[in-house]
Order: C-alpha cells, then sequence, then structure tokens
C-alpha cells in the first residue's frame, strides 16, 4: 500500500524518533511511506479549545495532503480521533480520507492483521491506554498485542491504567495545577509497577508523563510504542 | 441560581491545597465507581437501556409543551394544584406562600437540587421561615453553614470526626462517639421530632409522570418518605425537564439511575405518590413547574442534551478533574461533567466562561453516562461560545499565531527553527527544567522535553509548497 504518514505537530517537533520508527515498521511490512513535506497540524488545539473557525483551514490543509493516499498512518490516537470524529461532526468535512486514517496499533493489528512485528526490547515496560485511544479512536487491545509479542519485553499491568494523566492539550496549562495532581498520580501508579519503561500511543500524553516522570526524578521514562515496535 | 464568583483555576487551586478534601474525595469517588462498575456489569441489557433512557429523554424534549400540559390536566384531575414559575423567585414564591396560608415557621425538606438552584431556603429564611434539611448529608452541611460539593454525597468533603464534633456543637451536646450508627442516631432524634410537628413539606423530584400526574422520589434514607408523607401539606417543586411520557417509562430510568447513583442495584426508598388521597398522607399537595433557564438550553441544538440529566453524579465520580478538586471549586449547585456544562447553560456563558475549560477532555464522563449526554461535544461547543463571549485578546492573539504558524508547512519548519535558538539556554540534561510565563505554568511542575534537531516532515525530498 501506499501510504501517507502523519507525522503530528508534536511528534514531528519533539518526538521525531516515533515518527521515523513508524515508517520504518510499515516499510518492513512492504509497504510504501510517504511523509508529506505539506503537512502541519490537524487542528485539534485550536477544536478543543473553541477556536473551531481557525481550525477550519488546517482540516482543509490536512485533508488536500493527504487525499491521495489509499491510507493514512499516525502515531497518535487523539489526532486521528480528531480527523475521524471531529471533522464531519464540526467541521462539515465530507471526504473519503477522513475513514482512512488510523492510528499505528489499530492499522497494524485491525488493517494489516499482524501482532508480531519481530521486535525486541528488552525491558520492563507499562502500557498507559491514552483516553482519545480508548474513548475515541477506540483501538482496544490492538496495542497490548503488540506488545506482547516482542521479545524480552515484560510487560506490567499499569494500577488505574484508564485514568487521564491530566494533559488535555491547553487544559495542561489553563488548569496547571488540577493537570498537575492528575499526573502526580498517574506517575504514582507508574512508580508503583517497577517499570523503566511506560509507553502509550501519543506523544501529547508521552510530553505530560514524561514530565512528570523526569520532573519526580522518578527511574520510568516515557517511550512512544512505535519505538519499541520498531525495537530490532 | 448563583453562579462561580472565581475562574474554576483560581478556585481549583485553592480546593487542591487541601490534603483532607484530596484523600477524602480520592477514597470516595474510586468506592463508588467501583461499585457502579460491578452493577452495571452484571446487565447485560446496560447499553440498550441507556438508548432507551436517551431516547426516552430527546422525546420527552421534543414534545415539552405537550407532556407539560398532560402533567398538569392529570395532576389538577387528582386534586394537586399546579403552579408555573418562570425563575427561582416564582417557584420560591409558592412556597413561601403555602407556609404563610398554613402558619408555618418551618419546612422540612427532602434532598433536592432544584430547590438548592433556586436558593429556597436562603429565600425563605429572608422571610422568617426556616427550611430543615432532613437528608443526613445535607443536614450536616446545614447545620455547618456549608455547602454542598457533590450531587449524591453532599458531605463527601467532610469526615466523621468533624462530624462528630459539629453534632457536639449543635444538635447532639453528649456524644462522644465518631461511629457511624452513633451519628445517625444523634440525627434520627432530632428529626423525628420536627417530621412529626411539621405542617409542610418540601420536595423536588426525580421523576414526573406526563401520563398520570404522579411524582417520584428515589432516596436512601427513608428520610424523604418522612416529608412527603407526615406533613399535612407538601409542595414539590420540579423543572420541567424532569417529565417521562407514560408510567412504563419509569421502569427504564429506575434501573439506571440507582446503578449509576450509588453502585446499588435498586435505591432502598421509591416513592410515588399521584395528587391527594383522601386520608392517606399529605391532604393538600402543590406541584411547582420550574423552568429557570432550561427553555433557553432548549433551543440550542447541541446543548439541550445536558436536560437528559438525571442527576446520578456517575460523571462525577469518574472525573479525574472532580475527583482532584471536589465540588466547590466548580461554584455552583451542579458541580463535575455536568456542572461544567449545566451551569453556564442555565445562567449564561459569560457567567460562567471558565468552566466548559474544566476538562482533559478524557471521555470518561460520556462513557458512565446512563442517558448517554455527550459531556464532551458539549464542552467543545461551549468552549467556542465562551471564546465568543468572552475570550481575552491576548489569547486569541496567540492561538491566531499559532493558526498561522500552521497554515504553511515552511512556516512550522521555520518556527521549529526558531524554538531551537530560543530554547538553547533552558535546556540541560537534555530536558528544559524551567521557562518565563506563561510556559512557566508548565515547568513550574512538570520538565518540558525540547524540540528536536530536525524534523520527519523536513526529511523527505522535495520543494516547499509555497
Amino acid at each position: 500500500m501506499k501510504l501517507g504518514l502523519f507525522s503530528t505537530c508534536v511528534a514531528d517537533t519533539m518526538f521525531p524518533d516515533a515518527v521515523r520508527a513508524t515508517a520504518s515498521v510499515l516499510e518492513r511490512l512492504g509497504h510504501e511511506v510517504v511523509v508529506p513535506r505539506e503537512q502541519t497540524c490537524c487542528g485539534q488545539m485550536h477544536l478543543n479549545a473553541g477556536y473551531r473557525r481557525d481550525a477550519q483551514p488546517l482540516a482543509d490543509r490536512f485533508v488536500a495532503t493527504f487525499a491521495g493516499f489509499e491510507a493514512v498512518v499516525c502515531p497518535s490516537s487523539s489526532c486521528v480521533g480528531t480527523i475521524r470524529e471531529l471533522y464531519p461532526q464540526l467541521l462539515g468535512i465530507d471526504n473519503q480520507i477522513t475513514e482512512r486514517v488510523f492510528e499505528l496499533s489499530e492499522f497494524l493489528v485491525d488493517q494489516l492483521g499482524v501482532e508480531d512485528l519481530g521486535a525486541a526490547y528488552p525491558h520492563r515496560v507499562t502500557y498507559h491506554p491514552t483516553c482519545h485511544s480508548l474513548r475515541v479512536t477506540k483501538v482496544g487491545d490492538a496495542p497490548l498485542r503488540l506488545l506482547r509479542n516482542v521479545r524480552g519485553l515484560e510487560l506490567v499491568e499499569l494500577p488505574d491504567a484508564t485514568e487521564c494523566c491530566g494533559f488535555g492539550g491547553t487544559f495542561s496549562l489553563k488548569n496547571a495545577a488540577t493537570s498537575s495532581a492528575i499526573l502526580a498520580d498517574k506517575c504514582q501508579s507508574i512508580e508503583s509497577t517497577g517499570a523503566e519503561v511506560c509507553t502509550a500511543l501519543d506523544g501529547s500524553c508521552l510530553l505530560q508523563i514524561g514530565g512528570g516522570l523526569s520532573r519526580g526524578g522518578d527511574r520510568a521514562r516515557a517511550v512512544h510504542i512505535a519505538e519499541i515496535l520498531a525495537s530490532r | 441560581m448563583k453562579g462561580p464568583t472565581e475562574s474554576f483555576p483560581v478556585a481549583a487551586n485553592r480546593e487542591l491545597g487541601n490534603a483532607q478534601l484530596r484523600s477524602n474525595l480520592g477514597n470516595a469517588t474510586s468506592t463508588i465507581r467501583a461499585k457502579r462498575a460491578r452493577v452495571v456489569e452484571e446487565l447485560p441489557d446496560w447499553e440498550a437501556l441507556r438508548d432507551a433512557g436517551s431516547a426516552i429523554k430527546a422525546d420527552v424534549l421534543a414534545n415539552l409543551d405537550t407532556y407539560l400540559l398532560q402533567f398538569e390536566q392529570a395532576l389538577t384531575a387528582a386534586g394537586a394544584t399546579v403552579h408555573w414559575a418562570r425563575d427561582g423567585a416564582e417557584a420560591c414564591a409558592v412556597v413561601a406562600e403555602v407556609a404563610r396560608a398554613h402558619g408555618a415557621d418551618e419546612v422540612v425538606k427532602v434532598k433536592s437540587l432544584t430547590t438548592d438552584e433556586i436558593e429556597l431556603n436562603a429565600t425563605l429564611a429572608a422571610q422568617g421561615i426556616h427550611a430543615l434539611e432532613t437528608d443526613f448529608a445535607e443536614l450536616i452541611l446545614q447545620l455547618d453553614g456549608d455547602w454542598s460539593s457533590h450531587i449524591l454525597v453532599p458531605a463527601i468533603h467532610r469526615n466523621r470526626t468533624e462530624i462528630r464534633d459539629l453534632f457536639q456543637r449543635t444538635i447532639a451536646p453528649d456524644i462522644t462517639s465518631d461511629e457511624p450508627g452513633v451519628l445517625a442516631e444523634a440525627a434520627r432524634v432530632y428529626l423525628r421530632e420536627r417530621f412529626l410537628n411539621a405542617k409542610v413539606g418540601v420536595s423536588g423530584a426525580n421523576f414526573g409522570v406526563a401520563e398520570t400526574g404522579t411524582l417520584c422520589v428515589v432516596e436512601s434514607e427513608g428520610n424523604g418518605r418522612m416529608c412527603t408523607t407526615l406533613p399535612p401539606v407538601l409542595v414539590s417543586i420540579i423543572g420541567i425537564e424532569k417529565l417521562v411520557p407514560s408510567f412504563a417509562d419509569l421502569e427504564v430510568f429506575l434501573q439506571l439511575l440507582p446503578r449509576s447513583s450509588t453502585g446499588e442495584r435498586m435505591n432502598p426508598y421509591t416513592s410515588l405518590w399521584t395528587g391527594v388521597t383522601e386520608g392517606d398522607g399529605p391532604q393538600e399537595l402543590h406541584v411547582v413547574l420550574l423552568d429557570n433557564g432550561r427553555t433557553r438550553v432548549l433551543e440550542d441544538e447541541v446543548g439541550r442534551q445536558a436536560l437528559h440529566c438525571i442527576r446520578c453524579s456517575a460523571c462525577l465520580n469518574v472525573c479525574p478533574v472532580y475527583s482532584r478538586t471536589g465540588g466547590h471549586a466548580y461554584g455552583s449547585v451542579y458541580p463535575g461533567p455536568i456542572g461544567a456544562i449545566l451551569t453556564p447553560q442555565l445562567i449564561g456563558i459569560e457567567n460562567a466562561p471558565s468552566l466548559p475549560f474544566a476538562s482533559s477532555l478524557c471521555g470518561a464522563c460520556y462513557e458512565v453516562c446512563p442517558v448517554k449526554i455527550d459531556i464532551p461535544r458539549v464542552l467543545l461547543h461551549l468552549r467556542e461560545k465562551s471564546v465568543d463571549a468572552v475570550g481575552g485578546r491576548t489569547e486569541r492573539a496567540a492561538m491566531s499565531g499559532v493558526g498561522w504558524v500552521f497554515g504553511r508547512a515552511w512556516r512550522l519548519r521555520l518556527a521549529q527553527r526558531i524554538g531551537r535558538v530560543l530554547q538553547r539556554p533552558f535546556v540541560r540534561d537534555g530536558v528544559i527544567r524551567r521557562l518565563p510565563p506563561p510556559l512557566s505554568a508548565w515547568t513550574d511542575s512538570r520538565d518540558l522535553r525540547p524540540i528536536a534537531p530536525a524534523h520527519p516532515s523536513d526529511e523527505n525530498s522535495g520543494n516547499d509548497d509555497e
């Protein structure tokens, strides 16, 4: 398949290795992956912050950039959710490509039927299911199926896993104290597992979790799932 | 209805500083949340029930004019007097008039959010009429001049030692133990005499059946039933959105509500009454149909689903924000996710502009809502209204600036490059620990990952688009 890779503004800017890993996982499976230079941001921040009109040109731009691909893969469930759910609902976008945008793990498991990528990652890892992957994009257990097939990876269950990390986009700044209080509990849960790595599908949540773990001097690091799946 | 007197972030900051509150809330919400999950899981048709609940409410709202007149007719035929109240003041005036007509200087009250919404107690007090709260938790708050922080468990922020001390100061000077049984007995002794002597009872209603004129109150303690059966006169105030078309529809809601609310299969007391029955219960029944902003909410096609709410409080218990800040931070009788969408709509977005932003948009509220209110969707809708109504110029400019940057790929690349230069003095050991305002809001409690040295969208061959 000729796949478009939507790197997302957050991952492109701060988690480039997650984007590169996404490309290499897909290429190893024999797909042609293109990261269009024209891409920028899906408009999620504007949509979620009450600036719908400012999101419109960004959404139109996304559609124009990616409409020619068979499918678009993205290392972020919340961006996928924005495109799949909010574009038609809030921006009146009626383009078939919005239904062909997938988060990496759901694309691998549900669209390609692949669960074992031959990856190896000899670490103790806990998985944080991000809110939008659970409740908007609804990736189900796809990420866990993939992680269970990684050689050497010891997967440990995260207590209160489905609790939010407290990021919430502009919420993390506007309501910084509440955001941090929620994060503190998440970091505590992660530490209680003794994991070296906390992984998730979303760069934005990993920005929050990683920032909390690092500030607290905690042992665990935040790593995007694509990087684990691309490890050999 | 009173709105918040300060913005949510300011109020939340204060509440977050209360360690006792945080731990009480954490324990209480996680306990109820687990109970709810257990009893919901055992129903194979839970999703169908939610669909039914949502459909019935949507039908009621779409045909409210018809159902309200039917309800009025049925009530009148059953011997009740129906009053229409445009706002809280009109509703309170009905209660005051009834109390005065019967020479009552005290009325006994069933726990009711609607009466809190219209500030009934304060309005009656100003006219020399004491409204006695008879719900155990509401009584605690009333004795201490405090106010509710949770729809279902109003005193969730108080623990039993605090309650024992309060009772010592007020209704039971001799009490020494803080055992729940002892505390409950003290309240029971205090309340029983008041029930028997009360001339007027006041209630809200969970449901009103349009077809029959029946009112329904669900509760756990039985004190509500004391109020609706012992006094010779009863005034029930019901929001106009609380109707259900037929008696059979109660079947759906009496399953949805207790399981979502207390995590019980069935609540201990379900009281149903239809008008006046000679020789049994109150011989005079007044029913006040309250608008108080509801018809305005109804006008909004996206926002109106907030009127589906059956006040179960499941959304509060699963909310990461509510379970940290508690209810007082919301500055309204309707706290938590439902409050964040209901309060601004009832009192006008300009009077509560920060509430729709009091959410991380995690969606847990929508997942548990028994009548499927898409709270995140309404939050986005109200955020847009809030920005349009009272949005700050600085934020507007920042958002436009970011939008401009994202408008062309070369601008994003340029911004990434400039950011890399600007961040240099702040990066230590691969992280940013301190930034100047407004970004210090992030770095005060979290490290920030720096902008990377290179970007995948820039690694492809080809020319820039513009």
